[in-house]
């Protein structure tokens, strides 16, 4: 199911106008603050009328100014995890997950609140008071109270922002395995590069209440272009990868199409496939293949882009197989190199990050 | 002197007692509405309304008495027309120190509720409307509990007033003893007559402890009520 958006909405001295879609999988809308990101998802959810415009899930209209069509938000079936979790604190962690199964028309279906429960590891709070619950298990239960509501879609806007860095190590795990095992469409508001470059299939860029760009998270994310947006400190890659075994000194070897990459023992079994990240300003290149260094991963590319930023330092692209490589340089090594699109240069990584893991271990930096 | 009420004393305070329950309990729903309106609905002739319903607290008393006479009397307005088509008759009846208390009592309950209606954040409702619940629901399953210590505070605020309001009642369905002497009433009718300041004093004390248990059983019950929904 896909969700299509049109909008226009102004609020002093904010226009927003953005139009994307969001396909099955997780939809980062990511953007800096103030680019209007909440207001999109709170239009998508009906908590804000925008001025004109469309909003349809599939093949049902939740908003079109055209038609007069406005859905009110407890008939839009939009599951919404906000940033503050917002549990109704007169009622236990059990009321809060059963509220929305009330509407849905599945309250005697208790196998399904212990299910939800399991996943998002909240089973043994049932009974407790929100105001007894850490951050992290609050957001959770927000979290299990909006997919019990039986949404057709989640709606998640920076559910991690206001919580520290353990809490949030501690629900990512679990937004992996909604992700993978419920087949809901989510869209996911953030402004948190490694969140998104974690949790994301497809990202739409936002600044300054437009789209600068909507596509596959592995094709936005090597996007010299899209990196200032992002940061540049923030901007890298993410390649794809297949375990191959892991080795006897500790190191696991998997296979890249630019060829073998060896990171510290991974959880993964042999086979699985991950999602690596690999930030611009960790790569360096070189023309021929170094010799006598200590890094163990060395990729071999092609120049497919170089764009040349205002101050001393440039963003290249690298073909890798159909996938990309971005990498920072200063402009004096692209004229020292002679870089240009289609030469052929290699790729060395000072570090590589498990973005996406099939078996849910942290994502850590990794030295190579 | 404190040993037993004379019968003519126990009707004073038991029609006070009645005519505070009726008119606190009779207001209510009402006094919740206004409160919500005013608190979280932007509508045309919104201070309008606010100014009517503080009216009563700032009105002489007398004052409020003599318009609720002039409009519910026999030959008022709303008073004929209850009184043809219902056979309701206001004025000069226990019913009307009700109708005259709640109206008097009204401003301090819908001041209570609408603290207690602003203290609830609206992103709460929001997120209860998300989940599936119409506007009715999210008010009686998020709002409501939330806000019951005000409107429990109300409740009392307004009982208390109800037991003390003297002018407008006194104005409207005069001091009929049996009828519509109420405790103030009655206090005052005891002054008027030499050698009744003992009659009077004792109605005085129980006047004191009415209020003084109602205030204490307001504190207690919010706090007991704001504890059950801390969400500790």
């Amino acid at each position: 199911m896909t969700l299509s958006i049109a909008l226009q909405h102004r609020f002093g001295d904010f226009a927003l106008q953005a139009a994307f879609e969001a396909p099955p999988g997780v939809t980062a809308l990511f953007g800096r603050s103030g680019s209007g990101k909440s207001t999109v998802v709170n239009a998508v959810a009906g908590l804000l009328r925008p001025d004109q415009g469309r909003i349809a899930l599939g093949g049902r209209v939740l908003f079109d100014s055209d038609a007069r069509v406005n859905l009110p938000p407890h008939r839009r079936r939009m599951g919404y995890v906000f940033q503050d979790a917002r549990l109704f604190r007169h009622l236990n962690v059990r009321q809060n997950l059963s509220y929305g199964r009330w509407f849905a028309g599945t309250a005697g279906d208790a196998g399904d609140l212990g299910r939800i429960a399991d996943l998002l590891g909240i089973g043994a709070l049932l009974d407790r008071r929100p105001g007894t619950l850490s951050g992290g298990e609050r957001q959770r239960v927000a979290i299990g109270r909006a997919i019990l509501s039986r949404p057709q879609m989640l709606l998640m806007d920076e559910p991690l922002a206001a919580l520290d860095e353990p809490r949030k190590a501690e629900i990512l795990p679990y937004l992996e395995r909604l992700r993978d095992e419920l087949s809901l469409p989510i869209l996911y508001v953030s402004h948190s590069v490694a969140e998104v470059a974690r949790l994301a299939t497809s990202i739409v860029l936002l600044e300054a209440g437009r789209v600068v760009t909507a596509g596959p998270a592995t094709q936005v994310m090597a996007d010299p272009a899209m990196a200032p947006v992002m940061g540049l400190r923030e901007a890298g890659a993410l390649i794809s990868a297949r375990v191959v075994a892991h080795e006897a000194d500790g190191l696991t070897r998997l296979d890249s199409a630019g060829g073998p990459l060896w990171l510290p023992r991974l959880g993964a079994r042999p086979g699985d496939r991950l999602r690596l990240r690999i930030l611009a300003q960790d790569v360096m290149l070189a023309t021929a293949r170094p010799d006598g260094i200590s890094a163990l991963n060395i990729l071999s590319t092609v120049v497919e882009d170089i764009r040349l930023g205002d101050g001393p330092g440039a963003l290249v692209r690298l073909r890798l197989g159909d996938e990309a490589l971005l990498a920072r340089i200063t402009r004096r090594s692209v004229e020292a190199l002679g870089l240009q699109p289609g030469k052929a240069v290699f790729a060395v990584l000072k570090s590589v990050f498990v973005a996406q893991d099939s078996v849910g271990a942290d994502a850590g930096a990794a030295p190579t | 002197m404190f040993d037993a009420l004379s019968p003519e004393e126990w009707q004073a305070v038991a029609l006070s007692l009645r005519v505070s329950f009726w008119a606190t309990l009779l207001s209510l729903p009402l006094g919740v509405f206004v409160a919500y309106a005013l608190a979280r609905w932007q509508f045309w002739g919104k201070h309008l309304l606010n100014g009517l319903v503080h009216l009563p607290l700032i009105l002489p008393p007398v004052v409020t008495g003599y318009l609720l006479l002039l409009t519910f009397g026999r030959k008022g307005l709303v008073g004929q027309f209850l009184d043809d088509w219902f056979g309701i008759v206001l004025a000069f009846r226990w019913t009307g120190a009700v109708l005259a208390a709640a109206v008097m009592a009204f401003p301090l309950m819908v001041r209570a509720i609408r603290l207690a209606i602003e203290a609830v954040d609206p992103k709460l409702e929001e997120a209860a409307s998300t989940l599936g619940a119409p506007r009715l629901w999210v008010f009686a399953t998020v709002t409501l509990p939330l806000i019951l210590p005000g409107i429990v505070a109300g409740a009392i605020l307004a009982f208390a007033k109800a037991m003390g309001e003297f002018g407008a009642t006194i104005t409207f369905v005069s001091n009929i003893p049996g009828q519509t002497q109420t405790l103030p009433s009655a206090i005052y009718a005891f002054l008027q007559v030499p050698g009744g300041d003992g009659q009077a004093f004792r109605l005085v004390v129980v006047a004191i402890v009415v209020a003084m248990a109602a205030l204490l059983l307001a504190e207690w019950v919010s706090r007991a009520i704001a504890k059950r929904i801390s969400g500790r």
